[in-house]
């Protein structure tokens, strides 16, 4: 769905770390060092990062700058954790986050 | 408890201009932002800015905030990242939370500068993934180089809504409306422009009646609405988009200062809630001043120099320098800060209806409703004049505070005068020398350099192009008109692309000569902006 | 005692309207028609809404919605938004953990 930007008529080639290997919901991705997690799951085509405590309801970026918490995903085993500002790190466990935890609601 | 002469809070613009000009007069100063990486939104502001030379008019938003940086660095300001600022209390004490603890500091002086948060609207569907904030776009595109979708839907037709439609359309997604409840385009008619004559449509008065999908934005619809912001029945238009990006308006951080027992008000005209301050940043508490949008919603432009002033006006009363020194460095600076405060779009003037300009033309209705000026409305206006050879036509129809294309030409054919909102004007008898300065420097792109006759019934016309990939000379495809749509067929003559013109690139296309004065953007055979 | 929460006056009954389920408090999923019949409940101040639905409790802390919250509550009294106190600003600013919170760290030692 979402791409990534080769070149920009004004910032030229983005400068980005070098591409790194993750783990999301226990499929192996890949994206680039340094990026936030947000954006490595976008360029992968991950919208929805959580699914909310009462209505259970898909949510994903929406600020992209750490202030609306919409993001958060359980990442290495710590919930609520803003990816739009986390740098993606290689071999981050990356996972849903449903309310508050990393287990589907029926499992909850 | 460590201490500081001065600590402020946020690195955005107004803040580092506070930082260096209080660094520059002997404080110790530490500035302290929540962010990963400083600048607070001037990294993601790629187009060229407005106002005059000592604004750092035509300068992209970027280069500006490496500027200072680098002025800041020089000056011996400490900028410290991935700080957050928990709390500010009484006698100018901050809490910092840096890595997994927390630190107290004290500020014998305090300069809040946290800027703003955008504001949001509510409809069906409103949170779902897909559904987000124009500066998310701007983020995702400008920081890290990932598109938010492909296909975009704007609401808000302010300068935001129109400045990231046509980022987002530099970095290839296409945006397929602009949409706005208020019945006119609410930012400058340059970026409006600039938006519409790539074939984007405006739908004012109009606003989204819900989000559609299950898991992801799959479509939009939107739908006119009537003086009492009621939907119109019948008037819905639907749009597969991937996105929907929501740009309307901004709010005051301000929580800091109300928290520390600052004199607070709530000013719409500021934009919500507000320290109560004076016109050099100084709040009720002694000591703390403010800079930049958290005092009001205004422009970076404006909010470096309030940082310039605050990061002055703390260094007078800490006594680093004399009442006099401050007095003077402040007439400067409220000239400066005043030049920006004029034209149509000056906070004076928020919500005003202004039926014409400062020269007394009557101003585009069509560019306030659809976005561009209408073809029976542009020749009313100065820039646009009819002349033998090469020459520059200046699509400038608002007084908005910007005058770099008068000092981009080296022959002097371009005059705006003293008033630097005046609408620029074509010097009688200087001669155009065809170079292109004009074009690139014009911040709301809207000079064009025509040659009304050729000789053999052709006409060139030079437009600014700021798109990838650049189209080869020989290339044929579509003149489009200033409503986006194609007038006729143009062959590209070539791209000229200088230094001097900072990545705004001047391309050159042949179109029949009764076209000259309506074509004014290329396309090539495919859809889709700069395609 | 400002004027606006004057419970004296009279604000008219709660009436339920098309758009009572539209989300408003996306942190903690607080409907609009739950704030409009918390105001018909009594609840005329930003705190007391905070306090009685927990809007702008959640994650964001009122980042988001804060100014969405107002404007209902101020159309339910029948005043503008400007009338209306803001809810206390407090420390922390920030959504942080409380090992975080807690660990204070002496002088300098964070940053040089």
């Amino acid at each position: 769905m979402a791409d990534r930007i080769k070149e920009h008529p004004i910032l030229g080639v983005p400068e980005k770390g070098k591409l790194v290997k993750f783990m999301f919901d226990g499929h192996e991705m890949e994206g680039c060092e340094g990026e936030p997690i947000a954006a490595a799951l976008k360029a992968a085509g991950v919208n929805v990062h959580r699914y909310t405590k009462k209505e259970q309801k898909p949510r994903g970026i929406f600020c992209a700058i750490g202030r609306c918490t919409d993001c958060v995903m359980v990442v290495d085993g710590e919930p609520n954790v803003r990816t739009c500002i986390t740098p993606l790190k290689a071999g981050m466990d990356v996972k849903t986050q449903y309310g508050v935890s990393e287990k589907p609601f029926e499992e909850q | 408890m460590k201490r500081y002469d001065l600590i402020i809070v946020g690195a955005g613009p107004s803040g580092l201009s506070a930082a260096i000009e209080a660094a520059k007069r002997g404080l110790k100063v530490v500035v302290f932002d929540e962010n990963e990486k400083p600048g607070g939104q001037l990294f993601k502001q790629i187009h060229k800015f407005f106002g005059s030379r000592e604004h750092r008019a035509k300068v992209r938003g970027f280069v500006i905030g490496r500027q200072l940086l680098e002025e800041a660095d020089k000056a011996g300001v400490k900028v410290v990242l991935n700080a957050t600022v928990i709390g500010l209390y009484q006698d100018k004490e901050v809490v910092v939370k840096t890595g997994d603890g927390v630190c107290h500091y004290k500020g014998d002086a305090i300069i809040i500068a946290t800027g703003a948060a955008e504001n949001m609207v509510t409809f069906p569907g409103w949170t779902l993934p897909g559904v987000i904030g124009a500066g998310a776009a701007q983020t995702m595109i400008n920081m890290h180089g990932v598109l938010p979708g492909k296909r975009v839907l704007m609401l808000g037709s302010g300068n935001v809504g129109l400045v990231v439609s046509f980022q987002l359309m530099q970095c290839g997604c296409e945006v397929a409306a602009l949409v706005d409840a208020a019945p006119r385009v609410g930012g400058y008619g340059v970026h409006a422009a600039k938006v519409a004559r790539t074939g984007v449509p405006f739908y004012l008065s109009h606003t989204i009646v819900k989000a559609e999908g299950e898991e992801y934005v799959t479509g939009v619809t939107i739908a006119e609405i009537d003086k009492n912001f009621r939907f119109i029945e019948g008037t819905e238009k639907h749009f597969d988009v991937d996105t929907i990006c929501l740009a309307v308006g901004l709010s005051p951080m301000s929580q800091l200062l109300k928290m520390a027992g600052c004199k607070m008000e709530d000013n719409p005209a500021r934009g919500g809630q507000v320290p109560v301050c004076d016109e050099h940043g100084r709040t009720s508490l002694e000591g703390v001043f403010v800079a930049g949008d958290v005092s009001g919603i205004e422009e970076a432009s404006s909010a470096m120099i309030e940082g310039c002033m605050a990061g002055i006006a703390a260094a007078e009363y800490l006594g680093y320098i004399e009442k006099e020194e401050l007095e003077k460095e402040m007439v400067s600076l409220d000239v400066a800060l005043d030049g920006l405060r004029q034209g149509m779009f000056a906070p004076k003037n928020r919500g005003k209806a202004i039926a014409r300009t400062e020269e007394g033309i009557e101003i585009s209705e069509s560019l306030l409703q659809n976005g561009y000026v209408a073809d029976d409305e542009i020749a009313r206006f100065p820039g646009v004049m009819h002349k033998a050879g090469v020459h520059p036509v200046m699509e400038c129809t608002q007084n908005i505070p910007c005058n770099p294309c008068q000092d981009a030409c080296p022959r002097g054919c371009i005059s705006i005068g003293e008033n630097i909102t005046s609408l620029p004007l074509v010097v009688d008898g200087a001669e155009c020398i065809n170079c292109g300065m004009c074009v690139a420097s014009c911040s709301g792109q809207a000079i064009f350099l025509v040659d009304e006759d050729c000789g053999d019934g052709t006409a060139t016309v030079t437009i600014p192009y700021e798109f990838l990939p650049l189209p080869e000379t020989g290339t044929k495809g579509a003149a489009l008109g200033r409503n986006g749509k194609k007038v006729c067929e143009a062959e590209v003559l070539g791209v000229k692309a200088s230094k001097a013109f900072d990545k705004t690139n001047l391309l050159t296309m042949r179109v029949p000569k009764e076209y000259a004065m309506k074509a004014r953007f290329f396309q090539t055979e495919q859809k889709g902006a700069g395609a | 005692m400002n004027t606006v929460n004057d419970r004296a006056r009279d604000i008219g009954p709660f009436v339920p309207a098309a758009d009572d389920d539209m989300l408003i408090c996306r942190c903690e999923e607080i409907t609009k028609g739950e704030i409009r019949k918390a105001v018909h409940e009594g609840m005329w101040t930003m705190t007391e809404i905070r306090r009685y639905l927990r809007t702008g409790m959640g994650l964001c802390q009122g980042q988001t919605c804060s100014r969405l919250v107002k404007g209902i509550v101020a159309r339910e009294l029948g005043i503008s938004p400007a009338e209306l106190e803001p809810a206390t600003s407090r420390v922390p600013m920030r959504p942080i953990e409380m090992h975080i919170f807690a660990n204070e760290k002496k002088e300098g030692e964070t940053d040089e």
